[in-house]
């Protein structure tokens, strides 16, 4: 019970940090304070809290362009992060990658990943390098139904199952591959059923149920420790925003976009009442925690705002190995 | 001791296999049957299937995999049986591979090997015998090693496993079967060092990989006429010797470029603008190529003999300089 109940209050901690980050970078973006592309993960908090919430340090994750999520739960700095986003030399990667680049290989984070369904392979060579130097690590890919579509999914499912390699996949199906519908880009409803093929389990969760989706990825996790292969979770959720910021999402249905908005159905409303009603917390402890990411969001921006841009010669280093 | 090309190869392989043992192969057809043209025969007997992995035919995999697990410290040899399919895994390489290091900000390294045989001049026809290795020189964070010799490709081929870059590694189909002398044990050769295959005052001529040999063979043809051409191969392509070229180039003024690619965008034309940006007074003749004719490759043993680069051809171009 205690454990359940700190286990819930942190994923709360976790996706409250996730919704302030991203609506402050949205701000931002809108504001001009930074150029190129922010991929909101507003929405989808509860898939990468929930499944990094088993995850250790020395365990893999690859993430994809709408990673900001990903790298917060699996431990990503936020000043680090916000850094980044503003391109600046104190950023995870001294601005050379920007909102869709983000890595921190110390964390095994080993990438978001402009190119959609690129991380599936990288995230399986890493699941082959834990099993090969005999760890129990494993790696995650995170993936939309999109990139379930892609050559990617298809080979790396089919050779972490030949292999049995330790990876999880994980896809985040928000019903939109850009502005193109689940029902328009493949013939089936659950993504899951595409583990069939390949002699693994698959399975299709809420994902907006961060209970749900941290139980089903720690018996995924656990199984793939063991050494006995990977699994493939669906987990079914919305995008609130337009595939990027700038797009207004114009080939949404109002009526989908304000039910999966509502009270009812939003990931963090729905942990919020749920430990309420558990009494795990009470209102101003719910206020408090969204107070202290507004401070910490805050100072990442500040941080952010206050770092030297890279010096024009950092253009030529970082190419190569020397 | 006297080895063929192939073996010279394989050699390499098995030094690095022995010394480290985070190396490992994987590719289509490497185990069992020893890989398409024979190189790594023996190697699933003497090191098991732990280090020498079959694959399914799963290019896009691969490569990303091998992106993976490099950066997660492994050293992954792999092998794409032709060089025409690197059109399969153009993302794993270009996108990924070559760029996670500077896009991460110097952070992640990328140690791994991709070998491709290349070249026409068995029949192969239009999607089995290509020349690509200009093609991948135009993304930066990319090595490419493309040897001549028996002992070039076992020198290099170590010191490509122990870079910590990504290193394509081209090997000509033709040159498998032809033997040299080469160093025993661990012997390498520094990447980015051209080799002057022949010494020479009236002209020089730039080559790699089989055209080296066929140009060796049109430089005595040529010394009974009078001509006393140097033969460079710059052994790798990136990074290129360019103080070699140019010191060669100061020496005799004139230049001529072989190579199997087809003439535009091949590799040939970079070395042309940088010999004319850099070394322009040295010339006193216009630079020549001689390369394939921008066509797909016939199947036709006539046709095929008609499309590869001759010694006629290089004599021919040599000649109209003087």
């Amino acid at each position: 019970m205690a454990e359940k109940k700190e286990q819930l209050l942190e994923m709360y901690k976790t996706m409250v940090r996730i919704r302030t980050f991203e609506k402050e970078a949205i701000d931002l973006f809108a504001a001009g304070k930074f150029p190129g592309f922010v991929h909101s993960y507003l929405g989808e908090e509860a898939i990468a809290t929930g499944v990094c919430a088993n995850l250790k340090d020395s365990d893999y994750i690859c993430s994809t362009h709408r990673g900001h999520g990903h790298l917060i739960a699996k431990g990503g700095k936020l000043d680090l992060m916000m850094a980044e986003l503003y391109g600046k030399s104190t950023g995870y990667c001294k601005g050379k990658g920007g909102s869709m680049h983000i890595a921190d290989v110390d964390l095994g984070i080993l990438g978001a990943n402009g190119i959609v369904g690129a991380g599936m392979p990288i995230a399986t060579g890493a699941a082959f390098a834990c099993k090969y130097r005999k760890t129990d690590n494993v790696a995650i890919a995170f993936f939309g139904d999109g990139a379930s579509d892609r050559a990617t999914f298809h080979e790396s499912l089919n050779l972490a199952s030949i292999w049995k390699l330790p990876v999880v996949f994980v896809c985040e199906n928000n019903g939109w591959a850009i502005s193109n519908s689940q029902e328009n880009h493949q013939n089936i409803t659950d993504v899951s059923d595409r583990a069939t093929a390949y002699g693994i389990p698959g399975v299709s969760i809420d994902g907006n149920d961060v209970m749900a989706i941290s139980e089903a990825a720690e018996e995924a996790i656990k199984r793939a420790r063991k050494g006995d292969g990977p699994t493939l979770i669906e987990c079914k959720t919305w995008r609130h925003r337009g595939h990027f910021e700038g797009d207004p999402g114009a080939y949404k249905d109002p009526k989908d976009q304000e039910e999966w908005l509502s009270d009812a159905k939003d990931a963090l409303v729905r942990v919020e009442k749920k430990l309420i009603e558990l009494k795990y917390a009470n209102k101003a402890d719910l206020d408090k925690v969204k107070a202290d990411a507004q401070t910490e969001v805050d100072a990442a921006v500040k941080f952010a705002e206050q770092s030297p841009d890279p010096d024009p010669s950092e253009v030529l280093t970082d190419v190569y190995t020397v | 001791m006297q080895m063929t090309y192939a073996e010279a190869i394989r050699d390499a392989m098995r030094v690095e296999l022995k010394r480290d043992p985070k190396v490992y192969l994987a590719g289509e057809d490497i185990g069992v049957f020893g890989g398409c043209f024979g190189v790594t025969a023996g190697l699933l007997d003497e090191f098991g299937p732990k280090r020498i992995v079959d694959t399914p035919i799963s290019e896009n995999f691969i490569v990303g995999h091998a992106v993976g697990s490099s950066a997660c410290g492994l050293r992954p040899i792999v092998e794409i049986m032709f060089n025409d399919f690197i059109a399969v895994c153009f993302d794993e390489m270009c996108n990924q591979a070559a760029k996670v290091r500077y896009m991460f900000g110097g952070k992640a390294d990328v140690g791994m090997v991709l070998r491709m045989p290349i070249g026409a001049g068995i029949g192969a026809a239009a999607q089995h015998s290509q020349s690509l290795e200009g093609l991948l020189t135009h993304i930066p964070g990319l090595i490419s090693v493309i040897p001549s010799t028996p002992a070039d490709a076992k020198g290099l081929l170590i010191s490509a496993i122990r870079d910590d870059n990504p290193v394509i590694f081209y090997e000509h189909k033709q040159m498998y079967g032809m033997p040299g002398e080469v160093p025993e044990g661990d012997y390498t050769i520094p990447i980015g060092k051209a080799d002057i295959k022949r010494e020479g005052s009236d002209v020089t001529i730039v080559t790699w990989s089989w055209m080296v040999q066929k140009s060796l063979a049109a430089a005595e043809k040529l010394a009974a006429e009078g001509i006393n051409a140097e033969v460079l191969d710059p052994r790798t392509l990136i990074p290129l010797d360019k103080e070699a070229i140019l010191k060669s180039v100061a020496k005799t003024g004139k230049l001529v470029i072989v190579h199997e690619e087809v003439k535009t965008s091949g590799f040939g034309g970079e070395i042309a603008a940088i010999v004319s940006e850099e070394g322009f007074d040295y010339l006193d003749a216009p630079i020549k190529r001689v390369a394939a004719p921008d066509t797909p490759i016939p199947f036709s043993p006539a046709l095929e003999q008609a499309y590869i680069p001759s010694e006629e051809k290089i004599i021919e171009a040599v000649k109209a300089l003087f």
